[in-house]
């Protein structure tokens, strides 16, 4: 005998009508006023800066936060298309990236640097945002491959992101189609001489596509 | 017959008949690909391939929706395989099945404007990300 079963109604899932996601992501990105331990925290560092001669403290203890940070660069894993099979190769025991402290992370909230290794789509940027958004500051892009870069063979068709830069802001470029783990490595290097700058540099911009959102 | 391809046009009206006389007489139980061509001012052609694995028959079914025609009878029906291939059909080329269970966008967002396959699709450089 046949069984009829209806067709399941499965609504199509809209990023922007996750509300309580949103506010879970807003909640946990910004600090909020009775945060009193980091305000505390801030107001002493601010204090010892403006004494005279205090600058020395301070930028000696950015050296070694930005040595902290540059040597154990955690990169988020999130693999996008055929560049993920050289990043893959990169995180691997021939290559072994682990030497500079990186170990890749399968949770963007314990990761500082978002490899965009492959094209994005634009069915894909939003999600490739909201992980961005997910990471915690301070956090890197690297864009990986031609794809990435640029758009890469794809930049004429239809459905491309032209340019990872449009949706997150990127650090390091790095090109080929795909590029070989030597070159991922050299921009990682790159990276870190950045991540050592870190603070003369300034402080980061927020993402020059949020207007296109 | 064996290894060869046969192409059978048939008006759109009979397309369903057609593809179940493929289907119980000829025995092409294995539905391949279902697609479309944009012929521009002569409208759309649907066009699938069916085989018949056994005894190695291919077949093309064509058929013209005319001009400024969208609306096509589904194959859903008539094999359940169809049912991604029309919804791809619909998504890149805005040809409707008809009485198709589920006919939403499949590779494309929901929210996308156009169809971008089709001969005179515009891309819009004002969208999100371009």
């Amino acid at each position: 005998m046949e069984v009829k079963r209806p067709l399941p109604q499965i609504p199509s899932p809209v990023w922007s009508d996750v509300k309580d996601l949103q506010e879970w992501e807003k909640y946990h990105q910004t600090r909020g006023d009775d945060d009193k331990t980091s305000n505390a925290l801030t107001a002493i560092a601010d204090a010892i800066h403006h004494m005279p001669g205090g600058w020395i403290v301070t930028t000696s203890t950015d050296k070694i936060f930005n040595w902290a940070r540059k040597s154990s660069i955690w990169p988020v894993t999130f693999g996008l298309a055929c560049c993920a099979i050289e990043m893959m190769a990169t995180f691997a025991s021939r290559f072994d990236v682990e030497r500079f402290g990186m170990v890749p992370w399968a949770s963007p909230r314990h990761s500082d640097l978002m490899i965009v290794s492959g094209t994005v789509t634009i069915k894909m940027a939003p999600m490739l945002k909201r992980i961005y958004d997910q990471m915690p500051d301070p956090k890197w892009v690297i864009s990986m491959g031609s794809c990435a870069n640029s758009g890469g063979p794809f930049r004429h068709g239809y459905h491309v992101v032209k340019g990872v830069d449009r949706v997150v802001p990127v650090d390091v470029y790095v090109p080929g189609c795909p590029p070989t783990p030597d070159s991922l490595m050299y921009g990682i290097l790159k990276l870190q001489d950045q991540v050592g700058e870190f603070q003369k540099t300034g402080t980061r911009g927020t993402a020059p596509a949020a207007d296109h959102n | 017959m064996a290894g060869t391809l046969v192409t059978v046009d048939a008006p759109a009206e009979r397309w369903q008949d057609l593809a179940r006389f493929t289907k119980d007489d000829l025995g092409c139980l294995y539905f391949n690909w279902l697609s479309a061509i944009d012929w521009k001012e002569q409208g759309f052609e649907v066009v699938c391939r069916v085989e018949n694995l056994e005894s190695k028959l291919a077949l093309m079914l064509r058929t013209k929706l005319g001009a400024g025609g969208l609306h096509c009878a589904t194959l859903t029906s008539v094999w359940k395989g169809a049912d991604w291939m029309e919804r791809e059909c619909y998504d890149m080329f805005g040809v409707i099945f008809d009485g198709h269970p589920d006919l939403r966008r499949i590779l494309l967002g929901q929210d996308w404007e156009g169809h971008p396959l089709r001969k005179d699709f515009v891309e819009a450089q004002y969208a999100p990300y371009r």
